[in-house]
C-alpha cells in the first residue's frame, strides 16, 4: 500500500483529502499522526535518524513516534503543541493534508482554524477514559465548523485488552452525542496508535472489528458530494485588462457550476449579461466548478469590480447588512459590542460591528449562557451589522459564502472567525 | 488504481494550482507593492508559472527579486537570465555588496553568519530599498518543521522578523492583509505543495528548470555522507576524497552549502520515480539546516523567508 508500488500509479491524478486531528493532552494524537506518517512512509530516513537520536537522549528506546510532529523550539522544550502544524503524506490513492491542532482547552482557536478547511475530522478518545468533556468539545467544534465527515478513533485499545465491550460502550455513547449535536457522518474505529492496530495495518488482535482501518477510511471516504454544485457564486477578486480588447473578471468559483453562455447577474448592481468565455492560461473551458480559479468574460460592458459577485439570476444569495452568526473569539482582548471592526467575507472587506450577543455556548457543558462580552476561545451566537451589504448564504448550505473573519482596526489582528447562520 | 475522480472533482495537483492562483490574485488585489522572490530553483520556476496563469493573457503585474549571494552555481545565473528574458518579466538582483566585498563565506564566518549576512540581510535590504509590502516566497510547509507552522500570509514586523508564537489565525481562504507602514507580509502560495507535487507539476506543465537538477558528471568532494560540489573556494579537509561522480541536486542554493546526491535521473519522469521510492528528505544535503535542531526557526525569526 505505501509508495513502494509505484508502477502504474497516476500520481498526477490523485484526489486530495484535508483532515484535522483533535485529542486531549494524552490521547496519543501525536503518536497517531507519527504512526500514519511512519507506516505510509511519509517520514524520511534522515528525519527518522534525528528522532531516534532525540528518543535516546530522553532515555527512550526505539523511536518515539510522537516526536515526528514536533515543530518549534518552545514546543520541544515544553513537550506540547502550541500552534497548528500542517503535514503531508500520500498513498497511491490520495494525497493528504493534515491540520495537526493542539488539544488543550486554551487552544480552541487552533482547533477552529484546523477545522475550517477540513473535509474530515478525527476525534481521538482514550479507551481507558471513554467519552470525556474534551471529546464532546472536539465533536462540537468540528460540527460547528461544518466538517462533513467525522471519525472517532478509540485509541489505546491495547491497554484495554482489545475489548469489544469497551469499544461498543464508547461507540454507543458517542453516537448518541453525535446525533444530539447534528454530526453528519460518524465512523468509529478501534485503534492502537502505539502498536499500529487498525491505523494502516488491520489489527490481529481485534477480529471482532469488521470495518476499515483508519487509513483505508481516509483513502476511500466519498467527498465529491460535499461540494455545493447547485448554487453558482463567483466573488470577483480582480479585473484583468491587459489591453483594450480584453476585460476579464478573475476569481475562484465558490460554489455551483458556470457554463459558457450562461445568463449571469451582477451583485450588487443587478445588471444581467451572459458568459462570453471561461478563460484559463491554456485556453478556454466550457464550464467551471469549485475550487477552480478562472477568468470570466461577459458579453456586455458591465460595471464590475473586486468584491462584487456573479450569480445565476433566480438563484441568488441573501443580500443584507444584518445577519446572525456563530463566532469564535480568537484573541485575548475581549469583544467590544458596537465597536467598529473590519469584516472580510468572500472578496469584500467592509466595516462591521457586533450589535448583540444572543448567547455563549459553554463548550464543556454545551449549555447556553448569557454574557455581555466574549473572551479568547469563546464561541457565541451574535448579531452583526455591516456598513455595506454582503452577499452570503448560510454556512450550513455554503461553506465558502457563509464564512468570514473579523479584523481589529487598530491592531490589524484577526480577532474572530464567523459562520453565518441566517 | 487511484480512487476514480468524478467529473466535478479536481485532481490534487489542479486543486493546489487553483489555490495558489487564488492566493497570488488576492495579494495583487490587496497590496500596494508586492514582489516575488525568485531564487532560480524549481519552486521558483513553478511559482512564476502560477503567477503567469493568474494574470493571463496579461503579463505578471509585479517584479521578481533575486537575492544573490554571489555563490550560486554558474548554471543558475545562466538559467536565470534566459528564463527571465523568455517570460518578459522585470527582475531586480539584490546583493549585500558590503558583506560580499568583505569576503563573507561560510569558511570565514561560519554557515550561520554567512547566511545571516548574504541571504537574510540581503533580503531585508532589498525589500526595504524598494518599499515592498508583500513578498511571495516559494517555501513549502513540508520542507522543514518550523515551516510546517507557517501561515500562507506570514506577518513580519518592521524588522522582517517572524514571531512563531504570536501568529495571526488563518481560516478558510480568508487572508488578512492588514499591516501598518513599514510592516510586511511574506506570502507562501506553495504552502501545501510537496516536493513530489512540484515535480509532477513541472512534468505536467513542461516547466523549464536549471539543468543541474538532472544527472551530470562533476568533480565532487566526498566528506562523510556529504557530496560537496568542488569549486575553487572550498577548502579540502583531511579525509576528503575528491573525484568525478554522476550526481544531481535535489535543491539548489550556494555552491559551498549545497550537497549533491548520486543519481541516474535524466528526465523529470526519472526524478518523479526516484522521489516515489526515496527514503531521504529533500533537505538532507542542505548544509544550511544542520547548525542545530532549530536553525531554520532561528533564521526565520531573524527575517529569513
Amino acid at each position: 500500500m505505501p509508495l513502494e508500488t509505484k508502477a502504474e500509479i497516476d500520481y498526477a491524478n490523485m484526489g486530495l483529502l484535508r483532515f484535522t486531528t483533535a485529542g486531549s493532552v494524552d490521547d496519543g494524537k501525536s503518536t497517531l499522526i507519527g504512526r500514519l506518517l511512519f507506516d505510509s512512509k511519509g517520514v524520511f530516513e534522515d528525519q527518522l535518524e534525528a528522532i531516534r537520536r532525540t528518543t535516546q537522549k530522553k532515555g527512550g528506546e526505539d523511536i518515539d513516534l510522537a516526536l515526528i510532529t514536533d515543530g518549534l523550539a518552545a514546543e520541544r522544550e515544553q513537550g506540547i503543541t502550541i500552534d497548528v502544524a500542517y503535514r503531508y503524506f500520500a498513498t497511491p490513492k490520495r494525497k493528504f493534508i493534515i491540520a495537526d491542532t493542539p488539544g488543550h482547552e486554551q487552544y480552541t482557536r487552533n482547533m477552529v482554524t484546523g477545522a475550517s478547511t477540513a473535509n474530515l475530522g478525527i476525534i481521538l478518545i482514550d479507551a481507558r477514559n471513554g467519552v470525556v468533556t474534551q471529546s464532546r468539545r472536539h465533536g462540537f467544534i468540528a460540527t460547528l465548523l461544518g466538517i462533513p465527515h467525522l471519525v472517532v478513533a478509540i485509541n489505546k485499545m491495547d491497554l484495554m485488552n482489545y475489548s469489544q465491550e469497551v469499544f461498543e460502550k464508547i461507540k454507543k455513547e458517542y453516537e448518541i452525542f453525535g446525533k444530539s449535536i447534528g454530526a453528519k457522518e460518524l465512523v468509529v474505529i478501534p485503534i492502537s496508535a502505539l502498536k499500529g492496530d487498525n491505523v494502516v495495518e488491520k489489527s490481529a488482535s481485534m477480529d471482532w472489528y469488521k470495518g476499515p482501518t483508519l487509513l483505508e477510511h481516509l483513502e476511500t471516504v466519498e467527498i465529491s458530494h460535499d461540494l455545493n454544485l447547485s448554487d453558482f457564486r463567483f466573488p470577483v477578486q480582480t479585473v484583468l485588462r491587459p489591453n483594450l480588447d480584453y476585460r476579464g473578471f478573475a476569481g475562484r468559483v465558490a460554489s455551483g457550476v458556470v457554463k459558457k453562455g450562461d445568463k449571469v447577474k451582477v451583485l450588487p448592481s443587478g445588471f444581467e449579461s451572459t458568459v462570453k468565455s471561461i478563460d484559463v492560461f491554456d485556453g478556454e473551458l466550457t464550464e467551471a466548478f469549485p475550487p477552480m480559479s478562472v477568468t470570466l468574460r461577459l458579453n456586455d460592458e458591465v460595471d464590475l469590480s473586486r468584491g462584487d459577485m456573479l450569480v445565476h439570476p433566480g438563484n441568488e444569495p441573501r443580500v443584507s447588512n444584518q445577519f446572525t452568526a456563530d463566532i469564535c473569539w480568537m484573541v485575548s482582548e475581549p469583544l467590544t459590542l458596537k465597536k467598529k471592526y473590519s469584516i472580510k467575507h468572500t472578496t469584500q472587506m467592509v466595516k462591521a460591528m457586533v450589535t448583540g450577543i444572543e448567547y455563549r455556548t459553554n463548550i464543556n457543558s454545551l449549555e447556553k449562557e448569557k454574557v455581555d462580552s466574549l473572551n479568547l476561545n469563546d464561541i457565541a451566537r451574535v448579531q452583526i451589522q455591516t456598513l455595506k451589504p454582503l452577499y452570503f448564504d448560510p454556512y450550513s448550505k455554503n461553506r465558502n459564502t457563509g464564512n468570514f473573519i473579523l479584523v481589529d482596526e487598530l491592531t490589524n489582528n484577526t480577532v474572530a472567525a464567523g459562520m453565518i447562520v441566517d | 488504481m487511484s480512487t476514480a475522480l468524478s467529473s466535478k472533482t479536481l485532481s490534487h495537483l489542479k486543486q493546489l494550482e487553483a489555490e495558489s492562483i487564488f492566493i497570488i490574485r488576492e495579494v495583487v488585489a490587496e497590496f500596494k507593492n508586492p514582489v516575488m522572490l525568485y531564487s532560480v530553483g524549481k519552486d521558483s520556476s513553478v511559482m512564476v508559472r502560477l503567477a503567469q496563469k493568474a494574470f493571463a493573457p496579461g503579463k505578471i503585474p509585479f517584479s521578481l527579486m533575486h537575492v544573490d549571494t554571489s555563490y550560486k552555481f554558474p548554471e543558475m545565473y545562466e538559467f536565470r537570465d534566459k528564463f527571465i528574458a523568455d517570460i518578459g518579466a522585470k527582475l531586480f538582483v539584490e546583493r549585500n555588496e558590503e558583506a560580499i566585498t568583505a569576503g563573507s563565506s561560510p569558511f570565514k564566518f561560519g554557515v550561520d553568519k554567512c547566511c545571516a549576512l548574504l541571504k537574510t540581510q540581503g533580503l531585508l535590504d532589498g525589500l526595504a530599498k524598494h518599499g515592498f509590502d508583500a513578498a511571495f516566497g516559494g517555501a513549502r510547509r513540508e520542507e522543514e518543521k518550523s515551516r510546517a507552522k507557517e501561515r500562507v500570509y506570514s506577518f513580519r514586523d518592521s524588522f522582517g522578523q517572524w514571531d512563531p508564537k504570536n501568529q495571526r489565525p488563518e481560516l478558510w481562504d480568508l487572508y488578512n492583509s492588514r499591516i501598518n507602514e513599514g510592516e510586511s507580509i511574506r506570502v507562501f502560495p506553495l504552502s501545501n505543495w510537496t516536493e513530489l507535487d512540484i515535480w509532477l507539476y513541472i512534468e505536467m506543465e513542461n516547466i523549464p528548470v536549471v539543468p543541474i537538477y538532472f544527472t551530470h558528471t562533476r568533480k565532487i568532494i566526498k566528506r562523510k555522507n556529504l557530496l560537496i560540489p568542488w569549486v575553487g573556494h572550498i577548502p579540502i579537509l583531511p579525509g576528503d576524497e575528491v573525484k568525478d561522480m554522476r550526481v544531481r541536486f535535489r535543491s539548489l542554493g550556494c555552491m559551498s552549502c549545497t550537497g549533491a546526491i548520486e543519481s541516474e535521473a535524466y528526465t523529470v519522469r526519472d526524478i518523479v520515480e526516484d522521489l516515489i521510492l526515496t527514503r531521504k528528505s529533500e533537505r538532507e544535503n542542505r548544509i544550511i539546516d544542520h547548525g542545530s535542531d532549530s536553525s531554520m526557526e532561528q533564521k526565520k525569526k531573524e527575517g529569513y523567508f
